[in-house]
């Protein structure tokens, strides 16, 4: 028996797609990812219509869904990110239908809990054998984790794995087992291993991101959880990562036994396991060749699933374990609520991701972002749509200056050792007030009054909603 | 303060707007190398317009402006001056001559401000081989001469050798230079180190130069200053030798003694002086600390 | 001031401003910016500033900014009109 069929239109055709049906996609290929393009091409080509996409993520390399959505192929888009390209088509009104933007956590508890409902699932697959046991760790265009591949072959209806690595059966180490899969496709390539992952993973050379990244450093110093069984997640790239290199030193220099390291992993973070800073990294996505090497290799560096990660909907998940989160932002308003959503003037060039969900997990939420960025400023009256909300946000670090949230009593001690530690604590609203003195005080950005996107929080809740730009 | 001090290229607008958060002591504001001949003039009204709106808050600001042989250091004061800068960095100079000519013209602009005389220091660079054996006479050419900085760099070029990270070939240009500016009583800084990515070597290269008496030391990277303020910051023990050293002599005054010793050493001007020096910088770095007289 | 030949001044880097300075036989003020929106009176206000200030009377000046903040358009700005030069 073999599950192999000849081509994605035959798997679509024997999946019973129908017109109004919702399929689902992971992003593990990033902007190197041709499965999406590919599956929507045929579905167009056969002429089915009116569409919902469920993909973890849209970057730019999925532009041609402007065009089926025009066409109206597809007339549901929901999401954890999108790219700037896809986000100004949709910003400036393209789809009737809203976005809906979860995040990782979310979009992973929702398909768990049975309110997001996907009818064929399509995963990418580096390395699959004939019944679809399948993994990321292998093959050329090889990915590491898969983590948001999990909820959607564990709950969709049909779920379809697309590789170009075909292997004989049974898979040595899968990570997602044929019990879920229903049919195999063989192409010639799922992605351009080049907009996979990254070579190596930089960080910045812009000194004021060093100092950024120094400051938020010197904040965990002082907030007392660097010791023994810290956990922390950082970004990708920025001063978030720029971060990682000075809690590395100062790990290594006063001989600090982490427990984990978690999130999108980078080579960084892998070095960090390797000199003994933590016991274990817990990956859901891997950012560079760095650690899709040491995933395949290293017992401590685990894959987790997305619901593992951050979920809402398991019994617990790894973000309440964490200790400390490293994010970026768009704009903060004076409540200390997050935009990653939206650019300064209204368009969706982002997501959530794991923001809101590390954010309400971890013990300590750090924003780093600089105070203006070509004279926008970070600190602003109130978001243009707020991802994560202000409760769960405990400081934001600039060059210039360091809030820290203290609404509702919280933070007062750690806001008291920032100050004892002779670093530059400020108020938030200071923070606006000294943008507005260096660049001026903008106009508010007008938007339509038509709803391009809701942003549904990690609980399921509507947290804000996304207007078109004017 | 003056313990790092950190060039700014003069016409790159995101560089000036965060000059002062990189952590040095002191910024310099370069019109010369770091700006084409092309952009000399867009360079000055830039660097104007931003000692005139930005506020650099916690540094000293220092302009590096052209050389005297060139046509453009006029202007650079013209329109540096009236915003009162800290101190003038005149580039290249040679002997005690370049010194005075750049501090007449600033004279003439205080006047014209309405500045008192010797508002603005100078600090000159010291990059050749002619600078350095006049290194004594343009330390004290002039009453303006705050400090003196070496320029390894081009004295290489003019020494006709490589430089290196070892620093060989520069040293008795650099002791040279500290006796000039110590026998004169003026500071003296180190020239920047060769590598930006190597920040060991900067620390090494860092205390090298505090080991022959300078006061600090320049760099070009943001990322060698937190190593420069570091090494030339005093020690824990520097900070509490100087707290005893005033102690003793508040209770010398007390008693009535003339001299009076410490760890059977005397304690003579030079060492209630440095004690002193080593307090204030001890309340620049902590802010608020006790004050022993 | 009638500005006479044509200069330009600044870059396109981000925070910079290129301003383009040409003789034109009225007064006109081009405004192209990535923060039009929050801040096109602004820009205008500070070229028209300095365009006051060094007292020009016609000539067109063309403004691309990538955010910089006032006191930078305005010495780009002076630079132009400097290097264009021009007669009363």
């Amino acid at each position: 028996m073999s599950k192999l069929v000849a081509s994605i239109k035959e798997a679509i055709e024997q999946c019973g797609l129908k017109d109004g049906m919702t399929i689902s996609f992971h992003h593990h290929m990033r902007n190197g990812d041709y499965v999406l393009n590919m599956v929507m091409e045929a579905i167009a080509e056969m002429g089915f219509k009116n569409l919902t996409v469920n993909a973890s993520s849209v970057f730019d390399v999925h532009e041609p869904i402007i065009d089926h959505i025009k066409n109206g192929v597809v007339t549901g888009i929901e999401c954890n990110y999108m790219g700037g390209k896809v986000g100004k088509a949709i910003s400036e009104g393209l789809m009737d239908k809203p976005v809906i933007f979860r995040s990782h956590g979310g979009r992973a508890s929702d398909m768990e809990k049975g309110t997001s409902v996907i009818d064929i699932a399509f995963i990418a697959a580096p390395t699959s054998d004939d019944m679809g046991n399948c993994t990321g760790k292998f093959g050329k265009s090889a990915c590491g984790s898969i983590g948001y591949a999990f909820a959607d072959a564990m709950n969709a209806k049909k779920v379809v794995v697309i590789t170009d690595n075909l292997v004989e059966y049974p898979l040595v180490d899968f990570s997602i087992p044929e019990v879920y899969v229903d049919c195999v496709v063989a192409v010639d390539q799922i992605g351009n291993p080049a907009g996979i992952v990254s070579g190596t993973t930089k960080i910045t050379r812009d000194p004021v991101g060093l100092k950024m990244a120094s400051y938020a450093a010197k904040v965990i110093e002082a907030s007392g959880l660097l010791k023994d069984g810290f956990s922390f997640q950082t970004g990708a790239g920025g001063a978030t990562l720029a971060a990682a290199k000075y809690i590395k030193e100062m790990m290594l220099e006063k001989g600090i036994q982490g427990s984990f390291g978690m999130g999108g992993i980078t080579g960084y973070m892998v070095d960090m396991l390797n000199e003994g800073c933590f016991k274990a990294l817990l990956d859901v996505q891997c950012f560079d060749l760095k650690a899709v090497e040491s995933i395949r290799s290293n017992p401590k560096h685990m894959e987790v699933s997305a619901t593992q990660y951050a979920g809402v909907s398991g019994k617990s998940a790894g973000v309440d374990s964490l200790d400390v989160v490293l994010l970026g932002a768009t704009q903060v308003d004076l409540d200390f609520n997050v935009n990653v959503h939206t650019d300064s003037n209204g368009y969706i060039m982002g997501g959530s991701g794991g923001h809101c969900d590390t954010a309400a997990g971890s013990k300590l939420s750090i924003i780093i972002a600089p105070l203006t960025r070509a004279r926008l400023p970070l600190v602003v009256d109130r978001c243009l749509c707020i991802s994560t909300p202000g409760s769960t946000v405990d400081v934001v670090v600039t060059q210039r200056g360091i809030a820290v949230n203290t609404a509702g009593g919280k933070n007062v001690e750690l806001k008291e050792k920032l100050k004892e530690a002779k670093l530059p604590v400020v108020e938030i609203a200071d923070l606006k007030r000294m943008a507005e003195e260096i660049a001026g005080v903008p106009k508010p950005v007008q938007m339509s009054d038509k709803v391009v996107a809701n942003v549904i929080y990690r609980d399921g809740t509507l947290l804000d909603v996304i207007h078109a730009v004017k | 303060m003056r313990r790092s001090m950190l060039f700014i290229p003069g016409n790159t607008p995101n560089l000036l707007m965060n000059g002062d958060v990189l952590g040095a002591d002191s910024i310099i504001l370069d019109l010369e190398d770091a700006v084409s001949p092309a952009e000399k003039d867009s360079a000055r009204i830039l660097v104007r317009n931003a000692l005139k709106s930005l506020h650099y808050k916690g540094c000293e600001i220092i302009i590096r402006i052209n050389p005297v042989d060139t046509e453009y250091w006029m202007h650079d004061l013209d329109e540096i001056i009236p915003l009162k800068p800290n101190m003038i960095m005149p580039p290249k100079v040679s002997c005690a001559q370049d010194v005075k000519t750049v501090s007449d013209y600033i004279a003439k602009l205080e006047e014209k401000c309405g500045f008192e005389k010797n508002t603005v220091k100078l600090i000159p660079l010291i990059e050749t081989a002619m600078g350095i054996e006049n290194a004594f006479q343009i330390a004290g050419a002039d009453e303006r001469v705050a400090a003196m900085f070496l320029g390894g760099e081009d004295l290489t070029a003019d020494l006709r050798c490589k430089r290196t990270k070892e620093g060989t070939e520069i040293f008795y240009a650099r002791t040279r230079m500290v006796c000039a500016a110590r026998a004169c009583g003026v500071d003296v800084y180190d020239t920047p180190f060769t590598d930006v990515d190597d920040i060991e070597g900067l620390y090494k290269d860092a205390a090298f130069a505090k080991g022959l008496g300078f006061s600090g030391k320049a760099s070009i990277s943001p990322r060698h200053v937190e190593g420069i303020n570091e090494v030339f910051s005093p020690t824990q023990a520097e900070i509490d030798y100087a707290h005893e050293v005033m102690e003793t002599i508040r209770i010398a005054k007390e008693q009535g003694k003339g001299v009076v010793s410490l760890r059977g050493k005397m304690i003579d001007a030079p060492i209630v002086a440095r004690a002193q020096q080593v307090i204030e910088m001890e309340r620049a770095m902590f802010g608020g600390v006790e004050d022993d007289e | 001031m009638n500005i006479k030949t044509s200069a330009v001044a600044g870059t396109l880097e981000s925070s910079d401003v290129y301003v383009k300075v040409e003789p034109c036989d009225q007064l006109e003020i081009e405004i192209e910016s990535v923060v039009y929106n929050q801040f096109a009176e602004q820009i205008k206000k500070s070229v028209m500033e300095v365009v006051e200030e060094q007292g020009v009377t016609t000539g067109k000046i063309s403004v691309n900014d990538k955010g910089a903040i006032d006191c930078v358009i305005k010495a780009r700005v002076e630079t132009a009109i400097k290097r264009a030069g021009g007669d009363k």
